[in-house]
This record gives C-alpha cells, sequence and structure tokens, in this order.
C-alpha cells in the first residue's frame, strides 16, 4: 500500500475523481500526461499536486493529441500510465488509441463524458458508449471498458484497469460522467492487491544483453498484418470469455429488469427500492465491464423477465448490445435522457408503467 | 606492406558501425537515407549510447530505421514522434531517445509536437530528414517544397499564394528558449558529411550533458519523386536548396539553464 493510500486507509469524504486518482497511484502509476477539459480537471489538478513527491512525471501536454502519444511513449518503457479527458479529447486521443491496440501497449484512459456531439455541454451523458465500447479509431479492435457507479468504484475499477491492461497488453478505458465524476461520497482507501506480474519483456529499456526491440503497428511483409489481426481478435475474444463483470441488484423473482451502467445504474437503483416497497417485482442487471458486455447474463435474464428496461443518458446506444444479447426483442424497453441524469422519479414512473401494462 | 610486397590488412581503418544494421537497403539509388542512417550509427557508436538508446520512428520513408539501426525503436504516429519521445524520456530519463522524421511527418503533422517538444527543453534529439517531398506516398507537396517546384499535388509548380512558403525549421525551432541545438546540414559533398557528422556529436552532446531539446536538419535527396538522375539530385541540394535553406548551426546553448 502506497503512502498516499495509508493516510486515507480509514473512511473520508472524496470526489469520484480524486478516487481515481488514488486508486491510480496505488496500483503503482507514477506517470500522468494531459490536457485541460471539463469535468474531469480534479485529475490532473490531483496528479500535478502528488506525482512529483512519490518520484513521478506529471505533464500538461499541449494537446490530447500529444498526451496519448506521450503516454504511448511511457507505455511503451514498460511503465504504468494514466490520462484523463472527456468526449472532445477523447476523440483527439482515438488515433493513438488505435496505434495503441495495434502494437500492443497498455495504459489507463479516464473519460469523464460529457454531452455532445461537438462542443455539446458539461451536463454529464453517457454518448461516449459506442465510441468506447466499438473501437473507437480505424482499423478494428477494442478497449477494455470498465464503468464504475461509485466513488469507491472509482477507484477500485481504476485499480483493475491498470491490472487488464497489463494483463492483455491493450489500453483499458474508465468510462464516467460528471456525476460519478464530481460528486463526493464516503470512501475507504482498500489494499491494492493484484495478481497481475509486473514482468515487461517487450519494453523498450535499451538492447543491452539482449536484441534490439521494436514496438510497432506498421506489418507490411506477405500477410503479416493479417496474422496480426487474427492475434488482436483472438485476444478481445479471451477477454471476452475471462473478463465479463456485472452487478445483479434485486434480481430474485424479478419480473421487470433494468439494465444500466455507471451513474443511470445508481439512480435506477433508488427507483428500483422504492418500487420494491410498494411490491414491483423488479431488479437490475448492471453492466460494470461495457467491453466485454455481459452477454450472456442479458441472454438469461431476458427469458426470466416479462421487460427489459435499458436505462441509459444518451438515445439508445448500449440499447444496441442488449438487442444483440437475447431474441426477444418485444421484452426491450428503454429510457433514454440525453444529457442530464434521470431522476429517480421518472425511473419509478416508467418501472410502475410497465408494471401496470404487464399487471 | 610485407616486405615482399604484398599487402597484408592488420588493422581495420573503416569497418562499418556497430549500431548499423548488416543488411541490404531498401531505398531507392541517390536517397540520402542510407548516409544519414550511418552518420547516426557511427555516433551512438562514438558515445557507446547504443545498449541504452531507444530510437522514436516516424510515418514515411524515414519508418524504416528500425530495420537499419541496432537499437530499440518504437514507431510513432505521423508527426507524433517527439510527444513518443518525450514520454519515453520522461518514463526513462537515463536513457538516450532520439526521433527520426521526415518534412512531411515534422513540418506540417507534426508542427505542433516538436515545437512543443523544443519549448519544453525535453532532454532529446531530433533528426530531421528534408527532402522537399512526400516520398513514400508518391512526391506531393510538403511544407519545404520550394516555390516552383513541381510534385504530384503541385503539378503546375508550387505558388505561395495558394500553398505558402516552404517552412524553414532549423531557423524557427533555434527561436524557442528550450532549444539547445539546431543546425542545418547536407550530405552532398565528402565535406558536408563530416561536418553533419560533427553537427549530430554536438547534438548528441547537448542531449547526454543535459542541455535540452536539439536538431540536425538534413537536406536530403529524393531523385526518385524529384524525377532526378542521382547525380542531378546532388545538384539540387547543392545548388537552389541551399540556396534557400541555408547550412549553418542556428543555435547552440552553451550552458545548461536549467537542471
Amino acid at each position: 500500500m502506497s503512502s498516499l493510500a495509508a493516510e486515507a486507509s480509514k473512511k473520508i469524504l472524496l470526489k469520484g475523481n480524486e478516487a481515481i486518482c488514488l486508486g491510480a497511484i496505488a496500483a503503482g502509476c507514477r506517470h500522468y500526461y494531459g490536457y485541460p477539459i471539463t469535468p474531469q480537471n480534479d485529475i490532473p489538478e490531483y496528479m500535478a499536486a502528488h506525482l512529483p513527491a512519490l518520484g513521478g512525471t506529471f505533464l500538461q501536454a499541449e494537446s490530447e493529441v500529444a498526451t496519448i502519444n506521450m503516454i504511448l511513449g511511457t507505455s511503451a518503457s514498460g511503465k504504468r500510465v494514466m490520462t484523463s479527458s472527456s468526449g472532445p479529447g477523447i476523440s483527439l486521443m482515438q488515433e493513438g488509441l488505435s496505434y495503441m491496440a495495434g502494437s500492443e501497449l497498455p495504459a489507463v484512459i479516464v473519460n469523464i463524458s460529457r454531452s455532445g456531439p461537438g462542443l455539446g455541454g458539461i451536463a454529464p451523458s453517457q454518448g461516449d458508449y459506442f465510441q468506447a465500447v466499438k473501437g473507437g479509431g480505424h482499423g478494428g479492435y477494442r478497449l477494455i471498458v470498465l464503468a464504475p457507479h461509485s466513488v469507491q468504484e472509482m477507484y477500485t475499477l481504476t485499480m483493475l484497469a491498470f491490472d487488464l491492461a497489463d494483463r492483455y497488453r491493450t489500453p483499458a478505458m474508465i468510462l464516467g460522467d460528471a456525476i460519478v465524476g464530481q460528486m463526493k461520497e464516503p470512501f475507504e482507501a482498500t489494499p491494492y492487491d493484484s495478481a497481475t506480474t509486473a514482468e515487461k519483456p517487450w519494453a523498450l529499456t535499451g538492447c543491452a544483453g539482449r536484441e534490439r526491440l521494436h514496438v510497432k503497428s506498421l506489418h507490411l511483409k506477405d500477410n503479416a498484418i493479417e496474422v496480426h489481426n487474427w492475434k488482436l481478435h483472438g485476444k478481445f475474444e479471451r477477454i471476452r470469455k475471462t473478463e465479463t463483470r456485472a452487478e445483479s441488484f434485486l434480481l430474485d423473482g424479478a419480473k421487470i429488469a433494468v439494465v444500466a451502467f455507471g451513474t443511470a445504474a445508481r439512480v435506477s437503483k433508488t427507483a428500483i427500492q422504492w418500487a420494491r416497497k410498494e411490491g414491483i417485482p423488479v431488479g437490475m442487471l448492471r453492466p460494470i465491464t461495457l467491453f466485454p458486455f455481459p452477454e450472456r447474463e442479458v441472454f438469461d435474464l431476458a427469458k426470466t423477465v416479462d421487460v427489459v428496461l435499458v436505462i441509459e443518458m444518451n438515445t439508445g446506444q448500449m440499447v444496441e448490445d442488449v438487442r444483440q444479447s437475447t431474441p426477444l426483442h418485444d421484452r426491450i424497453a428503454f429510457l433514454g435522457k440525453p444529457c442530464a441524469m434521470p431522476t429517480p422519479e421518472e425511473i419509478l414512473d416508467r418501472i410502475r408503467a410497465l408494471a401496470g401494462r404487464k399487471g | 606492406m610485407s616486405i615482399e610486397g604484398k599487402t597484408e590488412f592488420t588493422k581495420p581503418v573503416y569497418t562499418r558501425p556497430r549500431s548499423l544494421v548488416d543488411v541490404k537497403t531498401h531505398f531507392c539509388p541517390g536517397c540520402h537515407h542510407g548516409t544519414i542512417h550511418k552518420i547516426v550509427a557511427e555516433c551512438i557508436d562514438r558515445y557507446g549510447v547504443r545498449e541504452n538508446s531507444i530510437g522514436v520512428a516516424c510515418v514515411g520513408c524515414a519508418v524504416f530505421l528500425y530495420d537499419y539501426i541496432d537499437v530499440d525503436v518504437v514507431e510513432a504516429p505521423h508527426g507524433r514522434a517527439p510527444a513518443v519521445a518525450t514520454g519515453v524520456k520522461r518514463a526513462q530519463p537515463d536513457k538516450f531517445v532520439f526521433t527520426y522524421q521526415g518534412d512531411g511527418d515534422l513540418a506540417a503533422i507534426g508542427t505542433s509536437e516538436v515545437i512543443h517538444a523544443a519549448n519544453r527543453g525535453e532532454n532529446l534529439t531530433v533528426v530531421f530528414v528534408n527532402n522537399t517531398t512526400y516520398g513514400m506516398t508518391g512526391g506531393q507537396m510538403a511544407p519545404t517544397t520550394l516555390l516552383g517546384q513541381k510534385t504530384s499535388t503541385t503539378p503546375y509548380g508550387r505558388d505561395f499564394r495558394s500553398d505558402g512558403y516552404p517552412i524553414k525549421m532549423a531557423e524557427l525551432l533555434a527561436g524557442l528558449d528550450g532549444t539547445a541545438y539546431s543546425a542545418r546540414v547536407a550530405v552532398s559533398t565528402p565535406a558536408q558529411i563530416r561536418k553533419a557528422k560533427a553537427a549530430v556529436r554536438k547534438a548528441f552532446e547537448m542531449q547526454i550533458n543535459g542541455m535540452g531539446f536539439s536538431i540536425v536538419e538534413f537536406l536530403s535527396t529524393c531523385p526518385t519523386n524529384w524525377g532526378m538522375k542521382p547525380l542531378d539530385a546532388q545538384g539540387r541540394v547543392l545548388g537552389e536548396m541551399s540556396e534557400y535553406f541555408p547550412l549553418g548551426v542556428y543555435k547552440e546553448r552553451k550552458q545548461a539553464d536549467f537542471a
């Protein structure tokens, strides 16, 4: 446990964005590069204040384009490294992310997303779901995408993101939003317990005592790029098989199943508890990994309930993955709110209406 | 010489640099990449940094650095080599870090990255190969294409009224406080090659001594895309290219003014 984590070893009131920083530092990240953008500025500000004292590097880059390439360079050096941004900045990083996926370089990318498209607004949104889980950049790859719904999870999932990124040698993303990033909650700095070895024999550290190494994504000879694509595909399939994570919330006997992630899931928990008090059999499946998406869990769940209510802070993105996971499309309902957090009352109203329709 | 008059070689006076990989070149006849690779490799050997070096390759013909220089190499997206090199150097300050970039890469798409790396005084070295065209993509207009020069995208010659002017990077970067060393050299005569090597040595010494950002711009040929014979291409470097892009040292820091 780092000394910072030790300081915070009892429960304190902490912002989500700061919990990400504590998680990163606990996981051994000592290098951060970034560029200012709302609503994630707490992260670079925290890192600027704390990383130098830990012997690390904080650098404010000239752009998100430069940022992601500094990340690439530090990752190629074998060091744990993180950046954070929001929608427009994450768009600028897509080129570098594609190169990193192609070059098989790990890193943690935090997207405290805002509403778009374009400059959009700074209101919380989940409009970056497609960009995060479907590849984002060119050429065909996946990011590992984790969606925290509490300050505590901002911490634990950041630590997990470093482990998964290193284990699979590919970038991992924390997909949050202004609510989960800016809200404060009681938080406890649990110890970092990693199962991932830190050995990185591929890292570029100078060729003393070995042949020179290359980290690259260009494959021109014969059909090397096709071989490389199938290799990457195999890796993403292994991630699908072994790293899917989801929370079951009050699903026992449920006839209505909410599927929501992040802030939308957090608000849904309140509405579901209210509805349960009214005797409505409702629960929730909360994807924690958005890639890999809990397809099997949705498939099984859809067979046992009357309605799958997908709730997102966008006009319908994850709902496409829900549809792909089950053939029972007539059971799928959707509640979307593209540029704001849905209130528990709105969700409860919708649950009541669905229960009435079925009851 | 033996007493019988037969020549016996007992002491090599000229060998392939240890840091230059022993492979056949794939570059076009008359291209300068091979000469510049050799100068870089000789300087790596001179300072004994081969096992301590990380090179950053760019996009374009220059990317094949990793086939020729026997050091660890990471490949950067187009124009981003100075940012990648920043990430390498910040993670491993004890390593020798250099980028190897063409003019489209450094002076067009990567202008922002090289200016800010220089302005931060990043303690790394940039080898910049300026042949006034995009070689790998088939000879399009580069930011350094001379006025009047015909390329595949300036079929009537570069016109400043629509295409602007050739950009002088060695001078531009010399104007930044973070730059420790900036020079422009050529390799079209043996004397120029010796001067070029001296400039690269100086740039390497800047980094080794922690003085900050160093860059050496090479005026280079692209006979294939210029539509010239190799000898005529040398003449172009010695003539109109050197007239517009004067050779020389534009900045040389004498003392480290930051730790």
